[in-house]
């Protein structure tokens, strides 16, 4: 084997969770707030996984207030301290970056249906 | 002042505890082994000679082999000597491993960096291109190179395209973030000359240190 490779295995984390493309997870991230540190979990799906070895990514995108946000998480930082599956996901291609449409798509509906009925309580007010 | 002789494997990334990420280079360092020792006497100087990678007995020339043999050691690949201000305490025969540097140790890293052959001056200079389209003709060209009646020449050192690397080059100040004694190895922040395998010296950083 490559010394390359062999040495990012020993530098890297041993015991990765098996993470596929479209699997719900919670991502443990450790974070600083001024002196302290705690553990914020980010959940969401993962929408990709590039990188190999020790340069392992994952991006997970969640919708938060209507708005999509993605997160990358280098897999072999000491800052994600853990990824937990909760749903695994059953997709047919390794990037799932047509979420992001479908997804504001989804929103864009939500907001129409949501003016629409607003209109509609106001024109039922004027009569 | 140390010097050692190695050999660049590749780069990888490195997590430091507190989660920052950044590029490191991995280098073979040493074992080498002091060849020879100049003198002022005989040869003018101080100085070390240092040989790296054991060579196949049939591959090293005469006068190689009989130094070798006077060491009884192997001949070696690699060969560079280290200038000194003063006598040096090593003698003829000692050996230098990668724990002679440690983590946090500031280096300076010498090698030869990537031939590029005939390269034009953006890739050797780092010039601007002209545009894409709208029927520029200037794609890649170095623009002018002076002017005309005056002074009716171009001045030297004008930088124009040709030859580009495979030149002697240090990369200075390189912090030394892991040191793997039992495999030789020598993990430092950043990139470094050449390409993967080629042989490469790594010393003590000069920038604020007293030669000697």
């Amino acid at each position: 084997m490559d010394l390359i490779d062999q040495l990012e295995r020993e530098l890297g984390k041993q015991d990765l969770p098996p993470v596929h493309p479209g699997d719900s997870v919670d991502v443990h991230y450790l974070i600083r707030e001024g002196e302290k540190e705690r553990i914020q979990v980010f959940s969401g799906t993962v929408i990709s996984i590039q990188g190999r070895g020790i340069r392992r990514n994952l991006i997970v995108r969640r919708i938060v207030q209507g708005e999509g946000v993605e997160r990358t998480f280098p897999m072999h930082s000491p800052r994600v301290q853990d990824v937990v599956i909760t749903r695994r996901g059953d997709v047919r291609r390794a990037k799932l970056y047509y979420l992001r449409d479908r997804e504001a798509e989804k929103v864009r509906r939500a907001d129409l249906a949501a003016a629409e009925a607003a209109e509609a309580a106001s024109s039922d007010d004027a009569e | 002042m140390t010097l050692i002789l190695g050999r660049k494997i590749g780069m990888t990334q490195f997590f430091a505890e507190d989660g920052t990420v950044f590029g490191c280079t991995v280098l073979e360092a040493g074992p080498c082994t002091v060849m020879q020792v100049r003198t002022p006497e005989r040869d003018g100087y101080h100085a070390l000679q240092w040989g790296f990678e054991d060579v196949k007995e049939s591959r090293a020339n005469k006068p190689q082999r009989a130094q070798a043999a006077t060491l009884s050691v192997a001949p070696k690949r690699f060969l560079r000597e280290q200038r000194l201000a003063a006598a040096p305490e090593q003698a003829v025969g000692d050996v230098v491993k990668a724990d002679a540097f440690a983590e946090g140790d500031l280096v300076d890293v010498t090698g030869t960096t990537k031939g590029r052959g005939f390269a034009g001056t953006i890739k050797r200079h780092g010039f601007a291109r002209g545009p894409k389209t709208h029927g520029s003709m200037n794609y890649r060209r170095p623009g002018s190179i002076g002017c005309s009646a005056y002074p009716g020449r171009v001045f030297k050192g004008k930088r124009m395209s040709g030859h580009f690397g495979a030149k002697r080059h240090t990369t200075k100040n390189l912090q030394v973030v892991k040191v793997d004694a039992e495999r030789g190895l020598l993990f430092v922040r950043g990139a470094v000359p050449g390409h993967r395998g080629s042989f490469v010296q790594i010393q003590t950083a000069r920038t604020g240190v007293k030669k000697g």
